[in-house]
This record gives C-alpha cells, sequence and structure tokens, in this order.
C-alpha cells in the first residue's frame, strides 16, 4: 500500500509501477463522463482542446452551481462504474486516458483493456460527494451540457490532490475487487454450510 | 393556523438538512465501524467517510452528488386539519430546494425521456400518508439514491422456502450486490403482506434510527443473526474487503396469505439521510 502523488499528463512508466492496493491522488486535467458521455465521445472522438493522453477519467454526474457566469462543483462523488462495462474496452482503444477513477470496480473486459493500454482503474469513496468536490477544484471546460444534462456532461475540472483514490485494478491484471468476489463467494457458501442453509 | 410559506420552508430546511447532515445515529455507527475494521483500505474508506461527513457539514454542502428521489412519509393525526395543505406544499418545497440547496436533478420520465429540472414529474412526489391516533403530523424527509435502490429485490417464495429461503437470497443478494450500493448499508426487510405491501415495509423499516430493534424478540433475534451473517460474507466499504458491510438490518413484518410467503429488501447506502418536520393541531411547525 504505497502512495503517491501524481500529476497529469501520466506517463506510461509511472501507470506500469503501480500495483493493486496502492493509494494515489491525481493533480491536474481530470474530466468526467458516464454511460450517455461516453457514447457521445465514442461516435465524436475528442471535443475541441481536450486531449485526453495521460488524463483522468472519472465516472461520475456532479451537482453543479453557476454563479454570475461560473461553474462550480457542489458536491461530486464517483458513480457505479459497472454501467460502462460494456463502453470502456472501446474506449480506451481510442483515447488515450491513463486512470479511470470510479466506484465499485469493472468487470473482465475493463480489465484486460487495462492491461492492454498500460491504464489502472482507481476507487474514490462512493457517496463523498463533498470531499471529491474539494479535491476537484476549477471547472475548465464543460462540454455536451445542453445535450446531455448536468449530471451526464463532460466536466473538466483542474485538480488538486483528488484522492485517496485506491488503485483497485491494476496494469498487471490484478484486480480487488476479483479478489473479493472469490473470498466472499467462499465465505457465503461456508455461512450456508453452518446454518444448514445449502 | 396554517401558514403554508412556513411550512414550505421548514420542509427546504429538512431537504437541505436531510442532504448536507447524517443523522447522529449513523455517523455513530460509521464511527464505531472505523474504530473496529482491521483492514488498512476499508479503514480508509471509512475514514473517507468520516472526513466528507465533516466537510458536509461545515461547508454546507449535499454529502453525496446522488441527492436522490424526495420521498415524503406523512403520518397524519385523525384530527389533524391541515392534511390537504401540507399534501399541496410539498411538490413547491421540492421544487424550490432544488434550485435552492441545489439538489440534483433526479426525476427522468420512463417513457418519454424528459427531466422536468424541478425533482416532480407524473405522479410525483411519491408521499406515503398514514393515519394514526392524534392530531398532529409528522413529515419524514427521506431522500434515496439510485445505486442502492438498484440492488433491492422481491423474492415471493413459497411458504415451504420460508426464512430460511429468505435468509439465502437476502445473502447471496448481498454477495451479488458487493460494494455497489455503496457498503456499508442499511438494509431494511420486508415479510409478508402481498408484493407491493411487502416492499413499503422494507422501505419503511429504514426510517427507524440505527440502533433500535424490533420489539418483537424473535423478529429483533433474526435482525441480529442477518446482521452477523452479511457482515461474515466480507465485502466490506465500498466492496474492497472488511468486516463492515451492513450498519444495521431492520425488518417489519405484517400477516402473510396462507399460498405466500413474500420477502422485499431495501437497500440504504451508508449515506443514510432522513429530516423531520413536526406540525401541531393549528399547522404550526413545532
Amino acid at each position: 500500500m504505497t502512495e503517491y502523488r501524481l500529476q497529469t499528463p501520466i506517463d506510461e512508466e509511472t501507470i506500469a509501477g503501480l500495483n493493486a492496493g496502492d493509494i494515489i491522488y491525481i493533480s491536474g486535467t481530470v474530466f468526467t463522463a458516464r454511460d450517455e458521455a461516453h457514447m457521445e465521445l465514442l461516435k465524436d472522438g475528442e471535443p475541441e482542446g481536450l486531449d485526453m493522453t495521460g488524463l483522468g477519467l472519472y465516472h461520475c454526474g456532479p451537482v453543479m452551481k453557476q454563479t454570475d457566469g461560473v461553474w462550480q462543483v457542489v458536491s461530486a462523488g464517483p458513480t457505479t462504474s459497472f454501467r460502462m462495462e460494456t463502453l470502456e474496452p472501446g474506449f480506451l482503444d481510442m483515447f488515450g486516458v491513463k486512470v479511470i477513477i470510479g466506484k465499485g470496480g469493472m468487470g473482465p473486459g475493463t480489465l484486460a483493456a487495462l492491461e492492454k493500454h498500460n491504464v489502472v482503474y482507481a476507487t474514490f469513496t462512493g457517496g463523498a460527494g463533498a470531499l471529491a468536490a474539494k479535491g476537484l477544484g476549477r471547472v475548465a471546460a464543460v462540454h455536451y451540457l445542453e445535450e446531455l444534462g448536468m449530471p451526464e456532461a463532460v466536466w473538466i475540472f483542474e485538480a488538486k490532490d483528488f484522492g485517496p483514490l485506491v488503485v483497485s485494478m491494476d496494469a498487471h491484471g490484478n484486480s480487488l475487487y476479483a479478489d473479493v468476489d472469490a473470498e466472499t463467494k467462499a465465505n457465503l457458501k461456508a455461512i450456508f454450510e453452518r446454518k444448514g442453509l445449502d | 393556523m396554517f401558514d403554508k410559506d412556513k411550512f414550505i420552508d421548514a420542509a427546504v430546511k429538512g431537504l437541505r438538512d436531510g442532504v448536507v447532515e447524517l443523522p447522529p445515529d449513523v455517523t455513530e455507527r460509521i464511527r464505531t465501524a472505523y474504530e473496529n475494521e482491521t483492514s488498512d483500505i476499508a479503514r480508509m474508506q471509512l475514514k473517507a467517510i468520516l472526513d466528507n461527513i465533516d466537510l458536509a457539514h461545515d461547508e454546507g454542502l449535499p454529502l453525496c452528488q446522488d441527492t436522490g428521489v424526495q420521498l415524503f412519509f406523512v403520518k397524519a393525526g385523525y384530527d389533524f386539519p391541515y392534511l390537504s395543505d401540507v399534501m399541496k406544499a410539498i411538490p413547491e418545497a421540492i421544487e424550490r430546494a432544488t434550485a435552492e440547496v441545489p439538489l440534483r436533478p433526479n426525476t427522468v420520465d420512463p417513457f418519454t425521456g424528459v427531466n422536468p429540472k424541478n425533482n416532480l414529474g407524473h405522479n410525483m412526489p411519491a408521499v406515503t400518508v398514514e393515519l394514526v391516533e392524534g392530531d398532529g403530523a409528522t413529515v419524514i424527509v427521506f431522500p434515496k439514491g439510485g445505486g442502492s435502490e438498484n440492488m433491492s429485490a422481491l423474492w415471493m417464495l413459497t411458504p415451504a422456502e420460508g426464512f430460511d429461503g429468505a435468509k439465502r437470497k437476502i445473502l447471496e443478494q448481498m454477495q451479488y450486490a458487493a460494494g455497489k450500493p455503496c457498503t456499508p448499508v442499511v438494509l431494511g426487510i420486508g415479510f409478508g403482506g402481498g408484493a407491493d405491501i411487502a416492499l413499503k415495509l422494507a422501505k419503511k423499516a429504514l426510517l427507524r434510527p440505527l440502533g433500535t430493534e424490533n420489539p418483537i424478540p424473535e423478529v429483533a433475534a433474526m435482525e441480529k443473526e442477518l446482521m452477523d451473517d452479511v457482515n461474515s460474507i466480507g465485502i466490506g466499504p465500498m466492496g474492497l474487503g472488511g468486516r463492515t458491510t451492513a450498519l444495521g438490518v431492520h425488518i417489519e413484518h405484517t400477516v402473510r396469505h396462507p399460498a405466500t410467503f413474500p420477502v422485499a429488501m431495501v437497500v440504504q447506502c451508508w449515506c443514510d439521510r432522513r429530516a423531520i418536520v413536526k406540525l401541531d393541531v393549528n399547522g404550526e411547525v413545532v
């Protein structure tokens, strides 16, 4: 469980050096995309002014507030990443993000894509929206706001020590979620046996 | 005399407090869980949750970006004269709170895909009214998140499957849900009734403060048994492993038809938000 402070654009060597269980904090550019935004970006490519190489992709539908024309983040915890499972391998084929941030983990398709493209998946504590907002900092730009609405839009943040994030799926094929799944299945079997429920 | 503006002010405050502050019973359970966890990663997740609770309180920010769907439970006395006024004021309170707090616009029409951006819509707001003895009214604001709701379930078991079948289903569902509902969770479980009643009981069970047990000893014993079993699965905070998966298990029940054995489970994330507005016989906020 080593702790790292990363600055975007994050390079290949840094990602390769991360292992499941490590803690990271990210400073630099992090942008949000949920289901709808994934589909739009896959269709349209990178929006003008956004080079995704080495950036953080955040599964998040934030609460935002506009004061005197300036957008501010109010609360921005992660959304359930699994909804993007079918879209993520294609996304990584097309774009150069280096850290995917979300909650709940992703499946074998994404795990293989992480290894193929040298990317890590990191967990931010679900529901910790105020804490996330503090780390995400200033809004640099927003795309698809009109078309998709506030939670689904692509919000681009200038993050400062955004974290703590747990590297829960690394670029070497390790997934804490797969480990916990195997463990909890065995535990459940033992509970059923003990209680005579099997 | 019922003052609509005063009630709306109180309800908006309830909606704001509801998404910004956690009830003390919930925070206390999370703190205890943090002290009892042995895994570093589990402790880190609980620490982030506790830091977030403090930060949301200090800065008046919503704890979670999913400010939920605004469910209301009204317990009105038979002799409370202002029920219709309360019912008419609730949508206005939701609309105002959505703009002012702000709350995330979370209501999407399944057929048209339209989000009216005010947390209302067809058949909304969802208000459950219960008539009880007395002349006052208690309005409970219960903002319910989507990620945890997605892990809720209903099983229409046969009487032969009974409680053993129910325990099996509940534990299997939690193993499958893992960290997706933002563990540690609170489980509301309803037994009996028809399908609708079992689900309603499960949701109502969540309104009980943590640390309270069902007054019927057999039911309380099952709450404790299920709590221990769920925590033995080892899902832990955010599904990263650990001994804290449930902060509480609450059961409510009613009779069942002899041919049925309905079991419902509603999953509530750690961000177990609720706020209460009380009105007296004169319609005054107390």
